[in-house]
This record gives structure tokens, C-alpha cells and sequence, in this order.
């Protein structure tokens, strides 16, 4: 299927705003302006792009410790996902979750996680919602290489062949599981590969090429929809910084040839090219979108710097549901 | 009143609960009965043997409008799943600001006395209940187990039912229609005026036994019964206390850093009720071993009636 212009410069758009967005929640922490742990999504945008343009508001997300692509992809509102790093009542969580545990119900985004795998198993459980619901919704467990070792990897891909659940599990292979190169990770870097015992279609896909994600999704969402269930997708890519930092950035241990051949495979100077060959996109389109995505993003951050921050009496607040 | 027994009240909880809501379903690896027959495939999952799987379905499904009843069947297999029970339903709604509500429901058999050996005899609740954002319901008979698991399942919350497993044959009377017992209310078994005594689960009926028998010693004893370890009913356990001004925790877990301890502690601190008292508080729990398996040795390890007896005449003695 080729995308129209509007599709297309929508991609784009959002990658561009993930990118810019986790750039300046660096800047924001190096500033000690937010707090706790930032887990940047830098060079992995096509993933959570590629993948969430064939959704729905009706479908819905599971992400991981390094959220904040798959958040703005789904559709959150970045001043509320500001507000929440900021630590500030506006923030989708009311400062209560920050960066790790940024949700947002009403979009379908199921929030994201700080433990390695943890999504995995709700991802299932909001699927079987959709089973039972009869409507079609399909569920995006979107994961990395790391969750590939955990057990609950396994347990959910088992029950959700054997219930034919209608979710896509999008393993984001960035060649890292925190630190550890993920070929000390695994026998096998082929976690594609795990699909074909628990009986589901596996495919492995240039994880920094939004269009052939996209394509690949189809294909998942499809079946997932049709109620034939489950599939897995290894979208192979690169995390361009580091795996976490708090006050300041860690020192980079990979090598530098390596960071370099990935960042020449940039996901969204290649959808430029894309664009640009097919004449749908001019320096001054670009320039436009750039400079757009500049002032959301000043405007996300001057919302969440007016928001206050929550009052220690609500601390108890939210606790349990009536 | 009808008489049946502490694990049918309880199968009756979850069907009349089915039939109530067609959004609450059931997942386990076995049911008793046929309840596909009646609710249907898609509402009674049997499941592989996947406990993190599981609790974490549950809760992503009941994020999403379902009810899901997960069936652990002991507690003990629940620890295969504590990430979701720690990290995930613990923690859901609070850190999510209260977005979305979870109302899962997770049931286990608990504890020892029947021969099931170092991990399947343990009665880890306090466990739980340090973790803040889960309810527990403990029953103590075959109502309170009725009563408590359906307001669990309805209940909006990720909440635990602990259903001890030397109970599961006991009988007594559930009233007919739909009997509910409130999450938070704890139950005042038996009168008394000498000596408090909270008693969890199986030992609430250990200590009605070593109370009616003290009576005829002259002793009186009254017998509390929490319920709900989370929310807990301070309030009554204190106006107990306060009227007797001496009290004995049962509970078979290990003191260390268990409900008794924690009851104690709420008793203490109190102000009123800590001037009310006239001896030291006192915990008749397990000891601190793997519940072992030989008759002789569990039963040593477990609290007995003569260890309950002995605790109240302790508090009698030592009372100011």
C-alpha cells in the first residue's frame, strides 16, 4: 500500500516530535528541571510510528521503561506527558507516576513500565478484553530484546496463541538490554524466531524504516482483527543515547563505529529521502514541520512549568477506587 | 439457616457473582463442577499453568471493563507471579493517578495443619498487605467466605481472597439470597469481658473452642475476628481492647513482621487504647521454620489451643 501525502507527513510529524521530545527531556534533566530516571527513545521512532498508524483510538498499547515514543504515537497530549516529568498536577499521572508510568486510559495507551516484561502479561489481558468485547480491538504489546529473556515472555505468548488474542507483540530490538549487548543475551539473536513454538506468525523487520514497520503491522493488525491471533514482530533498530540517565549522561561504552553505522540508517532522514524522492516533501515543508514540532514543545513545556505541583494532601489520593 | 461448607459458600460466591455481571469471567487451571455448562467457554478459561501470565491478565483486562476472577489455587504459586502482584497490581491505579480502576479479583488457598509440607503451608498475607494497594479478605466460616468474596468481586479494587485451607471442609450457616459481608467490617464472634482475643482465619475457630472452654474456668473471653487484613477495622479491634484491656493475636504465620505484628502494633500506639491496657500485648503465632511435614513437627511449629490458653492465662497473670 503506498501512503498518501497526508499519511506520510503525519509519520513524519510524529517522528520528528518523539525525537525533539526526548532531546529536550535531556536538556530538562541536565537542567534539573525533572527528576528521577530519562529513558530516550532517540533513533527508535519508526517502531513506534510504523506500528501505531495502523491503530485505532479503540486499539490499545502496552509500552515499556522507554515510553514516551510509544505514548506520543498513540496520541497523548505532550503537555500532559511534560507535566507529568515535570512532576506537576496537569501530568496525566498528577506527578504521582512520572516518565516510567506515563498512561493515558482514554487514548488506549495502557502505560508504560519500569520492569522488563512487566507489560507483557497486561498487554494480554487488555487483548482478552477486546476478545470478549467482539468489536475488533487489537492490543500492541511493544517490548524490547531484554523482555525476550524474561518469563513472562514466554507465559504470554503461549496463552495468547492458545486463546487466539487479538494482539501484535512488537519486540523493539535496539541491541541492548539495559547495557548488555544482546548477543550475551541470547543463544540466538532471532527473537523473531520464538514465534514458531508457540505456533504464530514471526517476522523479523527493518525495525528503522517506518514504512516497512508499517507494513509488517498490517499484516499483524489484520489477522489479530480477523481473530486468527497473535503475532510477533522484531523490528531491529538502535537506541542513539544511552540506556538511562538521571543527573547526568552516563559515559557511552559502545563503539563508535557501531553508533555510526546506525545513525547513517536514521530513521527519519529516511523517510525524508522517501518523501523527497517522490517529490511529497520540500525543504520548506520540512523547515515547517521542524519548526511546528519546535513550538508544541516550547508550548508543552511553558504548560507544565505554569501547573503546580500536587499538595501533599492528596498524597493518599487515588490509592483505591470507589 | 442452611448449613454448607466453607469451600461450597465459596464456589457459590462466584457463581451467583457470574450471574449477577456478565462482565465478571473466571480463570483457573480447574473449577469444581461444570461452570462452562452453565456461564460458557469465554467466561471460564481454564488456563495453562502461567501465574505471572495470569495476574497480569487479570489486571490488564480489568483495566479494560472486565471482571476477572484469577484462581492461584494456593498462594504459594502466586510468588511465580510476583512482579504483577508486586510491581504491577499493587501499584496500578496510584501511579497512574487514578485513571483507571482495576477490579480484579484474585483467589488462594492459605496455610498449614494438613500435611502439605514446607511451600504449600504458608500464610503469607502481611506480605501483601505491607504493599499498601491491594485489599485482603481473610474468612473465618462458610458466611463471612460468601460474604466477602462476593463483595470482593465487586469491589473496584485488585483485591486477594486468602481462603485457608483447613476451613475448606468446615460447615456452618450462610443465609439464603444475596449475602454480602463488607470489605473493612471486622466481626465480633463472641462476647466477653476479661480478655481480647484476634484471631485469624482457622484460628478464629480455635480460639471460639478455647473460649468456651475457659468460661467454664470463669474466664471471658471475647473473640474478634478482622476479616479484611487491608482495609483493616481498627476501630472495633480497639473498643475491644479498651473494654477488656488484654489481648491475644492469633494467626498462624510467623510473628515476624505478620498481621499479629501489625495488629499490635495498631493496638500500642493508640493512646486510649494503649492506657486501657492492664498486661503486655501478647502474638500465639507459628514458629519461625518452613512448616514441616511430619504430624509430630507441624504440629509443633503451628499454634495450638494449648499455646492460645496458655496466652490468655499469661495475660491474666501479668496484668497490672
Amino acid at each position: 500500500m503506498t501512503l498518501d501525502k497526508a499519511r506520510l507527513v503525519q509519520m513524519l510529524r510524529t517522528m520528528i516530535l518523539i525525537r525533539e521530545f526526548d532531546e529536550r527531556a535531556i536538556q530538562l534533566r541536565l537542567a534539573g528541571k525533572i527528576y528521577g530516571t530519562v529513558h530516550p527513545y532517540v533513533g527508535q521512532e519508526a517502531v513506534a510510528v510504523g506500528v501505531s498508524a495502523q491503530l485505532s483510538v479503540t486499539d490499545r498499547v502496552t509500552s515499556t521503561h522507554r515510553g514516551h515514543g510509544h505514548c506520543i504515537a498513540k496520541g497523548a497530549d505532550i503537555r500532559r506527558m511534560m507535566a507529568e516529568l515535570f512532576g506537576r498536577v496537569d501530568g496525566y499521572c498528577k506527578g504521582k507516576g512520572g516518565s516510567m508510568h506515563i498512561a493515558d486510559f482514554a487514548v488506549g495507551m495502557l502505560g508504560a513500565n519500569g520492569i522488563v516484561g512487566g507489560g507483557l502479561p497486561i498487554a494480554c489481558g487488555a487483548a482478552l478484553a477486546g476478545q470478549l468485547e467482539g468489536k475488533g480491538a487489537v492490543t500492541v504489546c511493544f517490548f524490547g530484546d531484554g523482555a525476550a529473556a524474561e518469563g513472562e515472555f514466554h507465559e504470554s505468548l503461549n496463552i495468547a496463541s492458545l486463546w487466539k488474542l487479538p494482539i501484535v507483540f512488537v519486540c523493539e530490538n535496539n541491541q541492548y538490554a539495559a547495557n548488555n549487548p544482546v548477543g550475551v543475551q541470547h543463544p540466538r539473536v532471532d527473537i523473531a524466531a520464538h514465534a514458531a513454538p508457540y505456533d504464530m506468525p514471526g517476522v523479523g523487520v527493518d525495525g528503522n524504516d517506518v514504512l516497512a514497520v508499517h507494513a509488517a503491522t498490517a499484516d499483524a493488525v489484520t489477522r489479530a482483527r480477523r481473530g486468527d491471533g497473535p503475532s510477533l514482530l522484531e523490528c531491529k533498530t538502535y537506541r542513539w543515547h544511552f540506556h538511562a540517565m538521571r543527573a547526568a549522561r552516563p559515559p557511552e561504552t559502545r563503539p563508535a563505529e557501531e553508533i555510526a553505522s546506525w545513525k547513517a540508517g536514521d530513521p527519519i532522514a529516511r523517510l525524508e529521502q522517501h518523501m523527497v524522492g517522490r517529490a511529497l516533501l520540500s525543504p520548506d515543508e520540512l523547515r515547517a514541520i521542524r519548526d511546528r514540532v519546535g513550538a508544541e514543545l516550547d508550548e508543552a513545556v511553558a504548560f507544565a512549568e505554569a501547573s503546580p505541583f500536587p499538595d501533599p494532601k492528596d498524597l493518599m489520593a487515588d490509592m483505591f477506587a470507589r | 439457616m442452611r448449613e454448607i461448607t466453607f469451600q461450597k459458600a465459596l464456589e457459590e460466591a462466584v457463581a451467583e457473582e457470574m450471574r449477577r455481571d456478565p462482565r465478571v469471567i473466571t480463570m483457573g487451571t480447574d473449577f469444581t463442577g461444570d461452570p462452562i455448562k452453565e456461564f460458557g467457554a469465554s467466561r471460564v478459561r481454564f488456563t495453562p499453568i502461567s501465574e505471572a501470565v495470569l495476574t497480569g491478565m487479570g489486571l490488564g483486562a480489568a483495566g479494560c471493563g472486565v471482571r476477572p476472577i484469577v484462581n492461584w489455587r494456593m498462594v504459594t504459586f502466586s510468588f511465580v507471579a510476583m512482579d504483577q502482584v508486586v510491581n504491577q497490581a499493587s501499584k496500578i491505579r496510584y501511579m497512574f493517578g487514578g485513571q483507571a480502576d482495576f477490579p480484579v479479583t484474585y483467589r488462594c488457598s492459605t496455610g498449614g495443619g494438613i500435611g502439605l509440607a514446607a511451600q504449600h503451608s504458608q500464610s503469607p498475607y502481611s506480605m501483601w498487605m505491607h504493599l499498601a494497594g491491594l485489599k485482603i479478605v481473610l474468612p473465618s466460616t462458610p458466611a463471612d467466605a460468601k460474604g466477602l468474596l462476593k463483595s470482593a468481586i465487586r469491589d473496584n479494587n485488585p483485591v486477594v481472597s486468602f481462603e485457608c485451607s483447613r476451613l475448606a471442609t468446615l460447615t456452618g450457616p450462610v443465609p439464603d439470597g444475596d449475602h454480602l459481608v463488607p470489605l473493612g467490617v471486622a466481626d465480633v464472634k463472641r462476647t466477653g469481658t476479661d480478655v481480647t482475643i484476634v484471631a485469624l482465619a482457622y484460628y478464629v475457630q480455635e480460639s471460639l473452642a478455647v473460649a468456651d472452654e475457659l468460661a467454664r474456668e470463669g474466664v471471658s473471653i471475647e473473640v474478634l475476628d478482622p476479616r479484611t487484613l487491608v482495609p483493616m477495622d481498627v476501630e472495633t479491634l480497639r473498643a475491644s481492647v479498651q473494654k477488656t484491656g488484654r489481648v491475644v493475636i492469633v494467626d498462624e504465620a510467623p510473628a515476624t513482621c505478620s498481621a499479629a505484628a501489625e495488629i499490635a502494633a495498631l493496638m500500642v500506639e493508640d493512646p486510649d487504647t494503649f492506657r486501657a491496657l492492664k498486661a503486655p500485648v501478647r502474638r500465639v503465632c507459628a514458629m519461625p521454620v518452613p512448616v514441616p511435614y511430619s504430624p509430630p513437627l507441624e504440629k509443633a511449629a503451628l499454634p495450638s489451643r494449648d499455646d492460645i490458653r496458655a496466652a490468655v492465662h499469661d495475660v491474666l497473670k501479668e496484668s497490672v
